[in-house]
Order: structure tokens, then C-alpha cells, then sequence
């Protein structure tokens, strides 16, 4: 792995207001900044941050979908549920290479996620009670991913950027698949239907919240555009995420538990009603109905694989010993 | 009907062992195999369609995959007891796949060669998909055969555990005189071959059975295969003639 050696290396930079000048003269002019260059450190730190948590929102988001793997109603929708969570798995792969570039291992940022250090998206502390969640995810929650994620191909830091690439293909693939799963439920019998309505009742409002606060609340917001780590605020992002499903939703006959969402003709989007931002707050702050469910699964994903994980490296000493021994 | 019940017979060992598999995607010791695992299981889950479709058209009765998969209880399914087996720990799930993909390597190979065109059709997809599950299986065997003592005890109790279902591989069941298929009882000598040399560098030996358990092929199962089933069948089950 190319990053290897990038880890725990010193990226101190004496930060002169020239050189943060001459930085952001390359944000500025487009450029990609790449892992020997000299950066900020609060530009490194806020993606290792970002890229972390997007990583970790992959492994972690494995679980909610992985939930229904054993019990997918049909051949070929278990093999494509397999595929779509594998899928996620090798987002998280590429991720943790990419924040590895940055100075930090794998194995910390995975430390990190297990002790409570680092977030993951919360909209995978809600669970999947039936298999309409299924497809409501993929419409809805890889859709507003996708609305964030689709910026981030030209994010100013060419390894994350171009680990999005990849990423959002297959994004864009899971998202026409999931809606497909809605759609089939919505045109199916009173009972699926009924089922798909639910998913959507119980879906829409994390989904929306996805984006974060509202432009005036965030925190990290003004530096990441400035730097080009993010291009669109918060609440642009959202609105074109609910323009875009709405009229999904109408297609195939379902409603968006909004009732005061109106088309509004001079702004040419949708106006949409309050969000519980004390539900949002309650969610990120680690409270949400899975929030201990997820970290237990993965602590013990973890905790259980320890004497694999410590079998491989052994092995992999005794035979570098032999092969010395042999030469 | 004898070539319907032995692709029946087949497909259920397929299907049955890609679920097993399945169940470890998002729980796996490293992400590196929550990436193989589902990869294996997908390899089989897409054999397993192929056959029950076949299967289906053979019958002629207008039975379609799912219902092959979806509506049969545990007294109907055919599968090896082996593929059946709960994952238990990692080196237990790694030695059976290596035991099932070191049987159905040569089986698919003899059975490229045969009369019957889609059981060529899939032989010759899965030759490569079981050669790579060999190697992959076959190199975790070795690494904690010879990794760590914990690695190396589990190793053994694997082959404890497991070994004495083995002998269910060779038997003919519904094969027995069908054309297109490959005789399962002439693999043995190259299933054996492939366990030694994987066994020789993972310091483990293959044991003498001396009560070898076997049924599946006439719905005499373990108990955890109904429920298995129970799971996979319950949403399908629940909306009948629904579709998904």
C-alpha cells in the first residue's frame, strides 16, 4: 500500500501567513493537493476527520442492510443485497487508504470508532425493521449521499476526490436499485405497499437531516469551503435532494410524511415543513435507537477476530524467518 | 426424474453453504474479508440459481427458483451436511469451504466434459470461482494452522468438528447413474490430494473417521438447518404469491 509509508510521518509545517497564502492560492487555482505536498495542519486534520467518518459510515452502514442479507425475499434480490453491502465494504476499504495518506492507520481510525472517538453517519442508528427498508435506504439514504458525495469528486485533496469517483458510481447504481425495490412494493400487493409507505414515514425525515444543520448553524462549514473540501452548504444540498425525490415518490404513488411540503413557483424548489433538530441533536450525540447496538456488532466483529487477525501476522513472521534462513 | 433430483441435490449444497457465508458479511475478523466472504457466497448463491432453474425447467411444472428455495422445508432440502454446518468460528467456516471447493473443483471439471450443456454451461463458470475459493480458503488453513498456538488449536478442532462429515461428498445420491454428472465417488482420490498438500504445510493431519455422519441427501439433517430456513423463508413465506 502506498500510503504506508506516510504513516506517523511528521507533516508539521511552519504556517507563515505565506505559506497559508500560497496555499490557498492553489485551492484557489484548482489544483489538487496530494500527500507530500505541505498543507495546514487544520486542513489535514479536518480529512482525516472527514474521511474517517465517511469510512466509518460504510463499515458501520454494512450492519442495518446486512440485517436483511438472510432473509432477502427473493434469489435475486439476496445476491444483489449481498453485492450492494460488499459494495459498501470496499468504500470503506478505499476511505481508510485514503485518510491513511494523511499520517493515520487503519487500525486508529478503527480504535477510534470502537472507543467513541470518531462519529459515523447516525442515520445507520436507526433500524431496519422490514425488507422496504431496504429499498427506502438505498432511494433515500444513498441518494442523499450521493447529493453530498457528487461534490466531493472535485474536493480539493486528489486522494479522497478520487476515491469519490468510484465511490458515487456505485452509489448511483445502489440508489436506481433500492428505488426499483419501492417501486416493485408500491405496484405489488396492499400489504407490500403498506410496507413501502412505512419505510418512507419512518426514513424521510433522518434522510433529510443527512445534510447536517442549517447553513446558519454549522460549524465546520466556512473553512471547508473555503479550502474546497466542501463546494455546497448544507441546505442547498438538502433542497436539491428533496426537488429531486419528491416527484420520485408521486411516480409510484407514495406520499412524503411532510404535510406542509408546497411547491414553491418563485424559488422553483419545495418549501418543506420543521425538522426535529432535537431528534438530530439527540441521533449524533449518540443516542439514536441502534447507536449501542452498532458499536457492540462492531466491537465485537472486532474483539472476536483479534486471534485471526494475530494468527496472520505470526504466520507471516515464520515464513519471512524460513525465507531468511533459506537465502 | 433422476437428473432433476441430483441438480436439486446440487443447488441446495450451493445455496445452503452461500447463506452460511453470508451471514458473516459485516462481522468478519477484517474488512478484507467482509469482501471475500460475500464474494464467495455470491459465486454460490448464482450457481445455486442456475441449478434450481434448471432444475425447474426439468421438472416442467412452471415452479420458478424462488419456489424451489423458498418453499421447501428442511425434510425437502438435499444438501450435504457439510455446507449446513453453523460458521462457529472463522477457521472452522475457512476449512469448510475449503473442504466443499476441494470436492467441486474436479467435480465441475469432470463434469465440463459431460453431455448435458447447461450443467457444462456452469461447470465452466465455476471451475475458476471454486479454484480461487480453494486458494483462498486453502491459505487461511495454512495460516493459522501454522500462525499462533490459539490459531493452530482452533485449526484442529476444526478438522475434529468437521472431518467426519466429509464422507457424504462422495456419495452418488440421486447421481447415481445419471449420465450427465460426474461419478462423486471417483473425486476422492484428488479431494484428497488437494487436503494433503493444504494439510502438509498447515501442520495438520487428515483423521481417521470412524463414525462419519451423512443424511442430507434424504432430508435426514442437523438441527440448525431448519432454522436456517426458518429465516431465509420468512418474509417469502409470509406473502405468499407475492412479488418481491
Amino acid at each position: 500500500m502506498y500510503s504506508q509509508g506516510l504513516i506517523g510521518a511528521d507533516g508539521r509545517t511552519t504556517e507563515s501567513p505565506e505559506f497559508l497564502e500560497a496555499f490557498q492560492r492553489r485551492i484557489d487555482a484548482e489544483e489538487k493537493i496530494e500527500p507530500n505536498d505541505a498543507m495546514p495542519e487544520g486542513y489535514r486534520r479536518t480529512l482525516v476527520r472527514q474521511i474517517g467518518q465517511h469510512a466509518h459510515s460504510e463499515i458501520v452502514g454494512m450492519l442495518p442492510e446486512g440485517n436483511w442479507i438472510t432473509r432477502a425475499p427473493s434469489l435475486r434480490r439476496k445476491a444483489a443485497l449481498l453485492a450492494k453491502v460488499q459494495d459498501e465494504g470496499g468504500h470503506g476499504l478505499y476511505l481508510y487508504a485514503a485518510a491513511e495518506t494523511l499520517g493515520v492507520s487503519r487500525d486508529q481510525m478503527t480504535e477510534e470508532l470502537l472507543d467513541g472517538r470518531a462519529k459515523y453517519s447516525s442515520i445507520f442508528n436507526y433500524p431496519t425493521l422490514t425488507w422496504a427498508d431496504i429499498g427506502v435506504i438505498g432511494w433515500l439514504v444513498d441518494g442523499a449521499a450521493i447529493m453530498n458525495q457528487i461534490p466531493l469528486c472535485r474536493c480539493s485533496y486528489g486522494p479522497y476526490a478520487r476515491a469519490m469517483i468510484r465511490v458515487c458510481k456505485e452509489e448511483s447504481f445502489h440508489q436506481r436499485q433500492g428505488y426499483e425495490i419501492v417501486m416493485t412494493l408500491a405496484r405489488g400487493t396492499p400489504e407490500q405497499k403498506a410496507m413501502a409507505q412505512d419505510a418512507l414515514n419512518r426514513w424521510w425525515w433522518p434522510s433529510i437531516m443527512m445534510f447536517g444543520p442549517h447553513d446558519a448553524d454549522s460549524q465546520h462549514s466556512d473553512q471547508s469551503m473555503a479550502w474546497k473540501i466542501k463546494r455546497f452548504s448544507n441546505d442547498e444540498l438538502r433542497q436539491k435532494f428533496i426537488d429531486a425525490t419528491v416527484p420520485q415518490a408521486e411516480f409510484i404513488g407514495l406520499t412524503i410524511p411532510d404535510p406542509d411540503l408546497t411547491w414553491n413557483e418563485a424559488k422553483g424548489g419545495y418549501d418543506h415543513g420543521p425538522i426535529d433538530w432535537d431528534e438530530f441533536w439527540r441521533v449524533v450525540k449518540g443516542h439514536g435507537p441502534m447507536a449501542k447496538d452498532r458499536i457492540k456488532a462492531r466491537r465485537k466483529a472486532w474483539d472476536d477476530g483479534a486471534w485471526v487477525r494475530e494468527a496472520a501476522l505470526a504466520h507471516a513472521e515464520k515464513r519471512r524467518a524460513r525465507k531468511m534462513a533459506a537465502e | 426424474m433422476a437428473l432433476f433430483d441430483a441438480v436439486l441435490e446440487l443447488a441446495d449444497d450451493h445455496l445452503v453453504l452461500g447463506h452460511r457465508l453470508s451471514e458473516w458479511c459485516g462481522h468478519a475478523p477484517m474488512l478484507e474479508e467482509d469482501l471475500a466472504m460475500p464474494n464467495m457466497a455470491l459465486d454460490l448463491i448464482g450457481t445455486a440459481r442456475t441449478l434450481y432453474d434448471y432444475a425447474a425447467t426439468l421438472e416442467g411444472q412452471g415452479r420458478t427458483e424462488d419456489d424451489m428455495a423458498y418453499l421447501r422445508g428442511e425434510r425437502e432440502y438435499r444438501n450435504l451436511l457439510l455446507c449446513e454446518r453453523p460458521n462457529e468460528d472463522f477457521a472452522q467456516t475457512m476449512l469448510r469451504q475449503l473442504y466443499f471447493a476441494a470436492f467441486m473443483h474436479p467435480y465441475w471439471q469432470a463434469a465440463a466434459g459431460g453431455g448435458d450443456e447447461v450443467i457444462r454451461g456452469v461447470a465452466g463458470k465455476a471451475v475458476k470461482e471454486m479454484a480461487y475459493h480453494i486458494r483462498h480458503a486453502g491459505e487461511w488453513v495454512i495460516r493459522l494452522g501454522d500462525g499462533t498456538e490459539e490459531s493452530a488449536r482452533r485449526m484442529k478442532d476444526a478438522v475434529e468438528a468437521l472431518h467426519l462429515y466429509t464422507g457424504e461428498l462422495f456419495e452418488e445420491g440421486a447421481a447415481e447413474g445419471v449420465d450427465a454428472l460426474p461419478s462423486r465417488a471417483a473425486i476422492k482420490p484428488a479431494w484428497e490430494a488437494t487436503i494433503d498438500h493444504i494439510f502438509g504445510q498447515a501442520l495438520l493431519s487428515r483423521p481417521v473417521v470412524q463414525y462419519p455422519q451423512t443424511g442430507g441427501r434424504r432430508g435426514l439433517h442437523g438441527e440448525s438447518l431448519g432454522h436456517l430456513l426458518a429465516e431465509m423463508q420468512s418474509v417469502y413465506r409470509a406473502h405468499p404469491g407475492a412479488t418481491w
